[in-house]
């Protein structure tokens, strides 16, 4: 419930081009109603408080993943945490973790763009396809329903504790990403696609502590993903050491 | 610094993305967003996309003539015929390759695609990835320009479009991260840059559609069609004004006012809750006008029923629904209805261009919300959205390879630099103290469109509404900005693109005062009928040499059906 009519937002504010100030926390007291999201007390700060303020945003519905941050030591989209959730008056924001800050709460996404480019995301067929649909069971199509939710908004990225510490390691939306085209029973890549994942910077990186279940708006389990692989990996491995072929 | 690039992209979603899939073998293709591609709002569309695939036992002997016809009938016969005859049959196609390059479609039993009913449809052609088909189909398709190496530049910002002599030459853009502005040159550019629906204080839309593409093109120069009509969802949870998809109804759900009564049986016995949008919309909002409503602090609304879909239903086929009630209203869909009410969604006016989307200036193409065939007149039928970006986005991308291939275009450089310094001008005249703030504005606008360019319209509500668009125009001229920064400013893009949000909602109310009938889902309360003989004609907008609209009209193209009474 709301706790009172007004609300301290303290929000992490920094410039990378200017180094040399350090971070620091601005705070502002804003008037709040019942139904408000902090994205939505985000935008009326912006606009009728300090105009300097910079975070991103777009749909406001939980779908385009741009407004990724940590409220209150929780990481999630800001569109769709209220406001009046929180036991207090105060709301802290800084931004996602394990991301290099651009500015407030605006962080260099281009880390997790690259390695979501390395994993090939995208259906491979040996041959192209024409005529109609290629069939696929209501049961095939079930296997990859979680995965297919992922939204990018990198909350999971945020939140992996692995990544914390190494910054090579793949993550959990990739891995996801990657056990989302494995899974799909019309995806024909070979099982050396995924041996560049067979290692500590993939699928064997994972400490399997879930905190990227945890952080996930759109209830996806990357950890779920990583942990398939890690099956299909070792059951193509027994298939070479029995010298069956791989698809 | 001048960027050169054979053909330029503007906007991310479904139909830059299609183009650029569809040109980057051949030329040398730049994407430019605003925004990281996969956050366009074509992740938004819910319900689905049609196609004549004939899936579902119910729909066996559909064909792209009968979709046609429905797309025809749905328009209320302002649609163009040849070019929703050209987007009908190429459905099927689309949606076959969209499934080639990995869209997680809802499956029948059989393993083909599954296609529910939408409004306005007579047949069951809806195909669909549960509720989210928008975001599959955009990430399938960021997937394929991913595969094909498009160059993308996400998070630059289009300041302005160049023409000059007829033709166009390139954009002039907005470094965010860096702040730099810079003109980039192109033969060909194309607009993909989504619709307007950020004019309007009550929409579903994205905080990113301002329509600043509709306006920038406007300013150059390029005609706007049919900006009057604009689209109101019957189905948007109060307060927020987020989606409920159409497929809510296609689904089975019901509309009830405060008796308990399905009120659609009074105004559509056929088709009940999938008639069109425009008619379901005018139907909510009688009952809520003559009392039937229910009243809660956020405003009057009716209720959208799935409880007797049962939960298995609910969570199979619509758990975005479900999530999104849960986070946002605190309610659960299973267990109570969903308070809705209608509010602003599509434009289906715009940039006016032709069945290959070329616009009439020499090198100029646009697609998808942001251009008007027409193929959706003046009422779109749900599904037919997804549908119209990946068409002509793939079919601009043809007509492009046949320009190019035939001609040798040059575009100069020094309009361009010409431009760069009216824009820069613009930022420093912005950057100055003192002036009004751009969000007041924003406010004012939307108050305006919401409570006068609406669902009903009357000439004494447009004509006032006209008066004050362009006064806020005249306030524009004074507003400044607080934060000078040239990076990660978004004050300063607010305030760049509400001019050209002022110039979009000047064309839709001066558009709606003048048309004096009603026709799909522009409803004049003092011409209640459609008027054939004076009004089967698309408006087209053009700005003058002082800035103001000029209006004129331009003629229908029918084919096969000749306009009859629209019953559902």
């Amino acid at each position: 419930m709301i706790k009172s009519d007004f609300y301290t937002f303290k929000i992490l504010r920094y410039d990378a081009k200017e180094p040399a100030k350090e971070p620091c926390f601005a705070s502002y007291k804003i008037k709040v109603i019942p139904g408000l999201t902090v994205l939505g007390m985000l935008l009326r700060i912006r606009d009728e408080i300090d105009g300097t303020l910079s975070f991103r945003s777009s749909c406001r519905s939980a779908i385009c993943g741009s407004c990724a941050m940590v409220i209150n030591g929780k990481i999630d989209l800001a569109c769709r945490t209220q406001v009046a959730i929180f036991n207090t008056d105060t709301i802290v924001l800084e931004p996602l973790p394990n991301f290099e800050v651009i500015k407030d709460l605006v962080v260099d996404m281009t880390p997790f763009w690259e390695i979501y480019e390395k994993i090939q995301p995208y259906l491979i067929r040996k041959i192209e396809d024409s005529g109609k649909e290629i069939l696929q069971s209501e049961k095939d199509r079930k296997k990859i329903d979680q995965f297919v939710n992922c939204i990018l908004c990198a909350c999971c990225y945020g939140a992996c504790p692995v990544l914390n510490r190494d910054g090579n390691y793949a993550g959990p939306a990739a891995m996801a990403k990657l056990q989302r085209f494995s899974l799909d029973s019309r995806d024909e890549r070979s099982a050396d696609a995924l041996e560049l994942f067979n290692n500590e910077i993939g699928v064997w990186g994972c400490d399997t502590i879930f905190r990227c279940i945890d952080a996930c708006p759109k209830d996806v389990r990357p950890t779920d993903g990583i942990v398939g692989l890690r099956k299909t990996l070792l059951k193509n491995k027994a298939k070479r050491l029995l010298g069956v072929r791989n698809k | 610094m001048m960027l050169t690039h054979d053909i330029l992209i503007i906007g991310g979603g479904l139909t830059g993305l299609r183009a650029a899939v569809g040109l980057c073998d051949k030329f040398d293709v730049g994407l430019i967003s605003k925004v990281y591609p996969v956050r366009s709002h074509s992740i938004a569309a819910q319900g689905g996309i049609n196609a004549s695939l004939a899936n579902n036992p119910a729909g066996r002997d559909d064909t792209w003539e009968k979709h046609t016809f429905d797309t025809v009938k749905g328009s209320d016969y302002l649609g163009d015929q040849d070019a929703i005859e050209i987007m009908c049959k190429e459905a099927p196609n689309i949606v076959y390759e969209m499934e080639h390059w990995g869209c997680p479609f809802s499956r029948f039993p059989d393993g083909t695609i599954a296609q529910r009913p939408f409004g306005g449809g007579g047949f069951p052609r809806t195909c669909f990835s549960a509720d989210i088909t928008g975001h599959s189909l955009l990430n399938t398709l960021y997937e394929r320009a991913v595969y094909k190496k498009v160059k993308i530049y996400p998070e630059w910002f289009v300041t302005a479009l160049c023409v000059e002599d007829g033709q166009c030459h390139g954009v002039i853009v907005l470094d965010i991260k860096s702040g730099e502005l810079f003109p980039v040159r192109a033969k060909v550019t194309v607009f993909g840059t989504g619709g307007y629906g950020r004019v309007y204080r009550n929409s579903t839309n994205a905080l990113i559609n301002t329509g600043s593409g509709i306006g920038m093109a406007y300013k150059a120069g390029v005609p706007l069609k049919d900006m009057e009509f604009v689209q109101f969802h019957p189905t948007t949870l109060i307060g927020t004004n987020i989606l409920m998809t159409e497929g809510c109804r296609g689904e089975g759900g019901y509309l009830l006012n405060n008796k308990g009564e399905r009120f659609m049986e009074e105004y559509a016995p056929t088709a009940m809750e999938l008639a069109p949008r425009d008619i379901v919309s005018r139907c909510i909002m009688t009952e809520i006008e003559e009392g039937r409503g229910f009243e809660h602090p956020l405003g009057t609304y009716i209720q959208l029923d799935l409880r007797h879909l049962g939960e298995k239903k609910i969570i199979e086929r619509l758990p975005g629904i479900r999530s999104i009630c849960i986070d946002f209203i605190g309610i659960d869909p299973v267990k109570k209805p969903i308070p809705i009410m209608p509010s602003q969604h599509y434009s289906m006016g715009g940039i006016d261009v032709n069945e290959k989307s070329a616009s009439e200036v020499k090198g100029f193409y646009a697609g998808g919300e942001c251009a008007c065939v027409s193929v959706h007149g003046a009422n779109r039928l749900g599904g037919n959205s997804l549908l119209d970006t990946i068409v002509f986005g793939k079919l601009s991308a043809k007509a492009i390879t046949e320009e190019l291939s035939g001609s040798d275009m040059k575009p100069q450089e020094k309009p361009l630099i010409n431009l760069q310094k009216v824009v820069e001008n613009k930022i420093k005249r912005l950057s100055q103290p003192g002036g009004e703030r751009s969000y007041k504005l924003v406010a004012d606008l939307g108050a305006v469109m919401s409570e006068k360019v609406g669902i009903f319209r009357i000439k004494g509500e447009l004509a006032e509404a006209l008066d004050e668009v362009i006064k806020i125009k005249k306030r524009y001229k004074k507003v400044t900005i607080s934060c000078t920064d040239r990076h990660m400013n978004y004050e300063l893009l607010n305030a760049l693109e509400l001019e050209y949000m002022l110039e979009v909602a000047h064309t839709i109310v001066l558009g709606a005062l003048l048309r004096e009938e009603s026709r799909g889902a522009h409803f004049r309360r003092d011409f209640t009928a459609r008027n054939d003989k004076e009004w089967l004609k698309h408006t087209v907008a053009r700005m003058d040499e002082k800035g103001d609209p000029l209006i004129s009209y331009k003629e229908v193209k029918i084919t096969s059906y000749q306009p009859m009474e629209r019953k559902y």
